[in-house]
């Protein structure tokens, strides 16, 4: 019992803490100052998050002028843990690109925004872009085929950049 | 006039004061609650509704009215209904006795700015009738037939009670120095600046934290502590029911601001001593009079709102030990030795 009634701090309060208003008063002058301070709230749809390159957001397919960058080599595929990802290869006519996904679908439900497609791809053909506005009505639009996948690479530049001074390999020279 | 002319006039000015004053002010209870908890919190608060968010108690009230009305099938039906509207119907009543403004000379007739002018028992109504407000969360409590609102309901219960005491005795001393219990006495001797809160500190200290204790408010809001009760007595209510609680809630933070400025601020006495307005050619009974005693009320009344929310998102509740200490051991004595030194203050400066 004599534990429950030794309350040390409040042995060792001073007279003015005992009175009880000084400290009202401080806490009152706390909250005052407090309530001048700048909001932290950010008023969403007027003033949007503009994330930086290392962000993680929906996961996208690189366009370049020449065409997309996909080889359709399947690692992301094989790598996603979340099985959110579906690629089926088809050959090309021209020789220095042998393959392309003539179906590429990333299942937005099951996507965890891991990251791991983007790490895998030998190509750097699969990143994470900084879309985080994901609104879906129904499960058919939450799989987006390579119409909606396909960015070009000129929004992705902060990405890419960022992956590049990122890595912990250097890339090998072919 | 007759005695029906008398009614008629006393129902015109009490619908008026539910219409303009007690409806409006939960309005701007519930806008300025949530916008200062939200500065004090570094948020933003509701500013979507209308222009800087005004509009969002109609929005709240619109979805109350819309929601469907439960009553738990343990609960007693005929009370469970009956204590909403014993909560609203009390805290109403109290706005019948505040002055707002003195008197209005429009020709011959006198326009007294209270819906009862001039009641010889007002401070005791004001604390009879407060304390009727116990049997609505009893009620609600009880009725509910569930443990949590139970428990809350009883600790309203015996918080009240506790506090209703020196509630009533902290304001003897100014009913001595008075000697009257009609408000308008009490508001007429505050004039050219003899505010009570000079002369009765302690008395305004000791109520101030009892008022906080009877309308239920942070620090010592424990009939509705969300974590161990859940809402308090009104977790069974839904819909309008649970708006009518809502709306007793905010308008206890008009009434109160409004009995302490009437005993404590100088009432509707404007900051500025009477002389001086007689000298710039304002009359008593003139309208303009009138406007500045009602801004000056009104300033009053909204200062002291704003210090209820302001304390509320500061201090943190009292647990329930504590709270009864606090009543009986320190209040309680301290109210009736202000008392004393009143009564000597008094006998020495005869």
């Amino acid at each position: 019992m004599a534990n429950i009634n030794t309350n040390t701090r409040a042995q060792k309060m001073t007279f003015w803490e005992r009175i009880y208003l000084p400290e009202i008063a401080k806490g009152l002058a706390a909250t005052f100052k407090q309530a001048l301070q700048p909001k932290m709230t950010r008023s969403y749809p007027e003033e949007r998050f503009e994330p930086n390159g290392s962000y993680r957001g929906r996961p996208v397919l690189v366009l370049e002028e020449s065409g997309e960058r996909c080889v359709a080599c399947g690692l992301c595929s094989r790598v996603c843990p979340a099985l959110a990802i579906e690629v089926q290869a088809a050959e090309t006519l021209t020789r220095d690109k042998e393959r392309y996904p003539e179906k590429f679908e990333i299942n937005m439900l099951r996507c965890i925004f891991c990251g791991f497609c983007e790490e895998v791809c030998p190509e750097e053909a699969i990143v994470m872009s900084k879309d985080y506005e994901m609104i879906y009505t129904n499960r058919e639009d939450a799989i987006l085929g390579k119409e909606k996948l396909l960015v070009p690479m000129a929004q992705l530049q902060d990405r890419l950049e960022y992956l590049r001074s990122h890595q912990y390999y250097e890339p090998q020279s072919v | 006039m007759d005695i029906l002319m008398l009614f008629a006039i006393g129902l015109l000015k009490a619908a008026i004061v539910v219409f303009l004053v007690m409806l409006p002010g939960a309005v701007i209870a519930v806008y300025s609650e949530r916008r200062l908890a939200a500065f004090i919190q570094m948020r933003l608060g509701p500013n979507r509704v209308g222009p800087f968010g005004l509009m969002q108690a109609f929005a709240d009230v619109a979805k109350l009215i819309f929601k469907e009305d439960i009553v738990p099938a343990q609960a007693n039906r005929f009370f469970h209904t009956l204590a909403p509207l014993i909560a609203v119907t009390t805290t109403a009543a109290l706005f019948a006795v505040i002055p707002f403004a003195d008197y209005v000379m429009i020709g011959d007739t006198r326009i007294d700015f209270a819906v009862a002018p001039n009641v010889n028992l007002a401070v005791l109504y004001i604390l009879a009738v407060s304390s009727v407000a116990v049997y609505s969360m009893t009620f609600a409590g009880w009725s509910s037939g569930s443990k949590y609102p139970m428990l809350g309901s009883l600790r309203s219960a015996a918080q009240m009670i506790s506090y209703e005491l020196t509630l009533g005795s902290s304001l003897i001393g100014i009913i001595m120095m008075t000697g009257s219990f009609n408000l308008n006495d009490i508001v007429h001797a505050q004039a050219n600046l003899k505010w009570n809160i000079f002369y009765q500190p302690l008395g305004f200290i000791i109520f101030l934290v009892a008022s906080f204790a009877e309308t239920n408010r942070a620090p010592f809001d424990l009939v509705e502590a969300e974590p161990e009760l859940v809402g308090g007595y009104h977790t069974e209510y839904t819909g309008m029911k649970f708006g009518l609680f809502m709306l007793v809630e905010f308008v206890h933070i008009i009434i109160a601001p409004c009995i302490i400025a009437t005993l404590f601020l100088g009432g509707w006495q404007p900051p500025i001593p009477t002389f001086i307005l007689n000298a710039i050619g304002i009359q008593e009974g003139t309208i303009i009079m009138v406007l500045l005693q009602l801004g000056s009320f009104a300033a009053k009344v909204l200062f002291m709102m704003a210090f209820f929310i302001w304390v509320r998102w500061s201090l943190p509740r009292f647990r329930y030990d504590q709270l009864m200490n606090l009543g009986w051991k320190v209040m309680l004595p301290l109210s009736l030795i202000n008392i004393i030194i009143t009564a000597v203050v008094m006998f020495l400066l005869k």
